[in-house]
């Protein structure tokens, strides 16, 4: 599925990476807890789903390769985030949607888990 | 080539940027991707240790033909039992570390996992040293 579908499903926003909406998701990790994600090994075309929102959340992406990040519950994303993110190429997408609601539409529209 | 990098204990803006550059260092050599990525997951466990619980540190990179070795070493409060540190789950951290994602005691597990040779050393009231190697190469 791509970035601009996940996008349109969950009524988000592209915040950054807008040129990499097409990106095709294989699959996603929902965690607030960012030495969990820093243990994911097969992280290839990963989303994370997170309702942490600040730089080491953008930092934890960046060191586990991951490229994609959609921020839940409309948390502001600031500017020094998303200049982190554009330097290491990656796409911030933000829903207002809750992170199980948000989890509950990509896992009904086909989106596999990590594990 | 040997390089030096200063941690103050809790900038939290900063946390993860000595992680960032040797990431880039590590790419531009030509390093694996897994083996870049094992190396900075473990580093940058470490950086925010330093963040979290010393009142600062310094990181040391070590690169050789076939390894990279990291030492940091911090001033601060030490860990008092470290085989209780290793444990999964084991966390003295500030709820200031959790608001940032850490602090559910996985950090020293984690930096166990992506290294091919761990030693920590301790202090209580002095400080702690971790020092960790990574080949290039399986071995």
């Amino acid at each position: 599925m791509t970035i601009r579908e996940i996008t349109d499903l969950v009524q988000g926003e592209v915040l950054c990476g807008e040129e990499r909406a097409g990106d095709e998701v294989a699959c996603v990790f929902a965690s607030d807890l960012m030495s969990d994600v820093l243990t994911l090994k097969d992280v290839d075309n990963l989303m994370l789903l997170t309702g942490l929102c600040n730089l080491q959340s953008v930092r934890t992406c960046e060191m586990s390769d991951i490229n994609y990040m959609l921020v839940v519950r409309g948390k502001e994303v600031t500017e020094d985030m998303l200049e982190l993110a554009e330097d290491n190429d990656m796409v911030i997408v933000r829903t207002k949607y809750s992170m199980f609601k948000t989890s509950g539409i990509l896992y009904a529209a086909g989106l596999p888990p990590v594990y | 080539m040997d390089f030096t990098y200063h941690v103050e204990g809790g900038d939290f803006t900063n946390a993860g940027s000595t992680s960032s550059q040797v990431k880039r260092m590590l790419k531009k050599i030509g390093v694996s991707p897994e083996i870049v990525k094992k190396t900075v997951v473990a580093l940058y466990e470490a950086e925010v240790n330093i963040v979290a619980h010393a009142y600062r540190g310094d990181i040391f990179v070590s690169l050789e033909d076939d390894r990279v070795t990291i030492v940091l070493s911090d001033e601060g409060p030490g860990i008092p039992d470290i085989d209780r540190a290793m444990q999964k789950g084991y966390s003295t951290a500030s709820p200031k570390v959790r608001e940032m994602g850490f602090g559910a005691g996985m950090g020293l597990p984690n930096i166990k996992n992506n290294s091919d040779i761990l030693n920590i050393k301790s202090e209580v009231g002095k400080g702690t040293t971790i020092e960790f190697t990574n080949f290039f190469f399986a071995q």
